[in-house]
């Protein structure tokens, strides 16, 4: 089926403008991955997926121009005993990095892998099953075009987190990076994320997990304000196996993070969770898809976003209970904090279940600040500033204690705060 | 101490007079009880002293020490030594009691210049503090209010006023919802507090609050008024014969 002219248009033009890496194991995944991404075309405005979030900046050929956030600030995880691997403006940087061998771990960078690997099986294999029954296009583009990423195979309990620090130096950077992971039978790693990465950030990590296995996730997304980014995490869990993931995101004129999750063994767990605190021109957007396809699997989806200043906060999203997951335990709930009447928040929350011994709840929210508990705080002597700052931190606690470890928790909170004060200035 | 003059009070929204002229002065050291039929005014008059919005103060004043409180924000009737004990505590869910306690104690010193309580130290004095209103540590640790029962929730509302040591108390029904010996517990608090530096407004339906918490002055509220005012006795009348006779002879 041909597609609109004007999709048409645009798709070719940005496509004029990759290069696609040439040789090697992945070869034939990108080039599939070409083939497809033509035929679906580059999101716009038409497409339902993206009612809230206008894609043209993510799709147009060359990436809008973003200034560097000075500040003085130290970057966060920086108290965290963890393995770091740096990218600038999208490019691994070996001088940066930490040695990459570490125990029960085997780190590899997708664009000097061997011919033969185990990434072979993964890459573009979990973003594809990831396009039904929802097209994600931009994860496709970066299947076929991306420059850079890791791989990662986990054999074992890793000792220390894997921490991926994404720089950003140039002002018109447009990095598009593909990770792999695989989480063997019983093993269990920790990736932390954080860093702008780019003017323009197209990110696609696919993460299998194999029974019993365990990946926890915990990402800061960068606070350079004029920033852009399209990610997509594509999962798929394994019997008795765990995927936890929380993403905080403060600043960024557009954001859009995509999870895609497929529960395929019996009683897996996957949690994505989500904090944001946005102000003025800045966009959030969390797009969540789940399948459960299996029993006794639970699903959480928690979202919390603080808006102010005419922000706009997004939420899609779905969980599918395909026939046969009975006993599946699906829970999601997104919510506002407006701070003002000038900000909004648009969420599309769905359920669509073919089993029927299954509870899933969903619930939706947008609310100002509350008054009664504000003039509490205050009658206590606290003064409004920080009265509203512990609200909001309050708000985003339920999202903030998806993350197992505390030690990542205050510096997600720690993050909040400065983010707080500076914005009372 | 506090000295309220004709304060004339209405609502903010609609034009509802509450309060239509109430006169009252609570000397240091003392302790005034306000009684009064439901919905004379006594609740507005506790929020419109400590500042909550929503009140437009049409004519009158309220003064703590000599300082106008009226044009104050509420912390900073706060930090001046207003405290109200909630007759509804408000529940705030994500906010821990001990960092709420702890930041409003160093937030009152701070306004006030003084240096701030240690965690360590903090810690010993709450400990304390709780212990003897039998407060456990774990509703410490909890969300301020959250799924606490109705008297928790009111001896958590005397556990702050005993970390804050304010100079103006103010107690809006502290006593309702208490079983006999958390009543006694509150009382203790309360009388624990009692020195000659401070004040205490008690506003109670009941004469056992007072059984325990000794008033010397009785004040009786209707219909946004103070109607009559004598000593305890007054309150013993008001349990044995209700208002009727009060309001009668007030007309
Ligand atoms: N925000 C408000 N909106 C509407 N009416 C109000 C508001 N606040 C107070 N009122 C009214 O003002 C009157 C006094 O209320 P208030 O709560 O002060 O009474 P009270 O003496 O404390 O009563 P109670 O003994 O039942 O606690 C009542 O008629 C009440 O309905
Ligand atoms: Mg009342």
């Amino acid at each position: 089926m041909a597609l609109p002219q004007i999709k048409q248009d645009a798709t070719d033009a940005r496509l004029a403008a990759l290069d696609m890496p040439q040789g090697g194991w992945a070869q034939a995944a990108r080039e599939d991955a070409l083939a497809r991404v033509k035929a679906m075309g580059l999101p716009n405005a038409r497409d339902e997926y993206w009612k809230y979030t206008r894609p043209d900046t993510l799709v147009q050929p060359n990436a809008p121009k973003a200034a560097l956030l000075e500040t003085d600030e130290a970057l966060i995880f920086g108290e965290v005993d963890r393995l770091k691997i740096v990218f600038v403006d999208g490019v691994f940087s070996a001088e940066e990095s930490d040695d990459l061998s570490m125990a029960h771990v085997t780190i590899d960078r997708l664009a000097d892998a061997p011919d033969i690997h185990w990434a072979k099986d993964v890459y573009g294999v979990l973003e594809t099953r990831g396009q039904t029954p929802v097209q994600r296009p931009l994860a496709t583009l970066n299947t076929a075009f991306a420059t850079d990423g890791v791989l990662i195979h986990v054999t074992g309990k890793a000792p220390k987190p894997i921490s991926l620090i994404y720089r950003h130096e140039s002002e018109v950077s447009d990095a598009i990076l593909h990770h792999v992971v695989k989480v063997d039978s019983g093993a269990e790693v920790t990736l932390l994320e954080n860093g702008p990465a780019a003017a323009r950030f197209n990110k696609c990590m696919e993460v299998e997990i194999a029974d019993n296995g365990t990946f926890h996730h915990v990402r800061a997304q960068g606070r350079d304000h004029e920033r852009r980014a399209a990610t997509a995490i594509f999962t798929r869990l394994g019997e008795e196996s765990v995927f936890k993931s929380f993403t905080l995101t403060a600043n960024g004129v557009l954001t859009r993070n995509e999870c895609v999750i497929e529960l395929t063994g019996d009683n897996a767990v996957a949690h994505v969770a989500g904090a944001c605190v946005g102000d003025g021109d800045f966009l959030h957007d969390d797009t969540v898809f789940i399948t459960h396809d299996a029993l006794n699997c639970e699903s959480r989806q928690v979202f919390k976003k603080v808006l102010r200043n005419g922000a706009t906060g997004v939420f899609q999203g779905k969980i599918l209970v395909k026939e046969g997951a009975q006993k599946t335990d699906g829970y999601q709930i997104s919510q506002s904090l407006l701070l003002d009447e000038d900000s909004q928040f648009l969420a599309k929350p769905e359920l669509e279940i073919y089993a029927d011994d299954v509870a899933c709840s969903h619930g939706s929210t947008s609310g100002a600040i509350d008054e009664e508990g504000l003039f509490y705080l205050r009658s206590r002597g606290i003064d409004e500033g920080p009265a509203t700052d512990l609200l909001t931190i309050a708000f985003l606690a339920e999202a903030v204690m998806e993350i197992e470890d505390e030690t990542l928790q205050d510096e997600i909170n720690s993050r909040v705060e400065a983010w707080l004060s500076r914005r009372r200035g | 101490m506090l000295e309220i003059k004709n304060l004339h009070v209405q609502l903010e929204e609609e034009d509802k007079q509450i309060l239509k002229g109430v006169n009252l002065t609570v000397e240091a050291g003392k302790v005034h009880a306000i009684m009064g039929p439901n919905g004379s005014g006594k609740s507005t008059l506790s929020y419109v002293l400590s500042g909550k919005d929503g009140y437009e103060v049409t004519d009158g004043s309220a003064t703590l020490d000599g300082e106008d409180i009226l044009d104050m924000e509420p912390e900073e009737r706060a930090a001046a030594g207003v405290f109200l004990a909630f007759q509804y505590p408000v529940e705030i869910p994500g906010v821990g009691n001990m960092t709420f306690l702890r930041t409003a104690v160093n937030s009152q010193r701070k306004a006030r210049g003084e240096e701030e309580m240690s965690a360590t130290e903090f810690l010993k004095v709450i400990r304390a503090k709780a212990k003897e209103l039998k407060i456990d540590a774990d509703m410490l640790k909890r969300p301020v209010n959250v799924g606490f029962s109705g008297g928790e929730k009111k001896r958590n509302e005397i556990l702050q006023m005993a970390m804050l040591e304010p100079k103006m108390c103010i107690l809006d029904e502290t006593d309702s919802g208490l079983d006999v010996d958390a009543m006694k517990l509150v009382a203790e608090g309360v009388n624990a507090l009692r020195d000659e530096g401070r004040g205490f407004l008690v506003i109670t339906h009941y004469q056992r609050l007072l059984d325990h918490i000794k008033p010397d002055v009785v004040h009786i509220m209707a219909d946004g008024r103070i109607i009559k005012t004598g000593g305890p006795e007054l309150a013993l009348e008001v349990e044995n014969n209700g208002y009727a006779d009060i309001l009668a002879e007030a007309v």
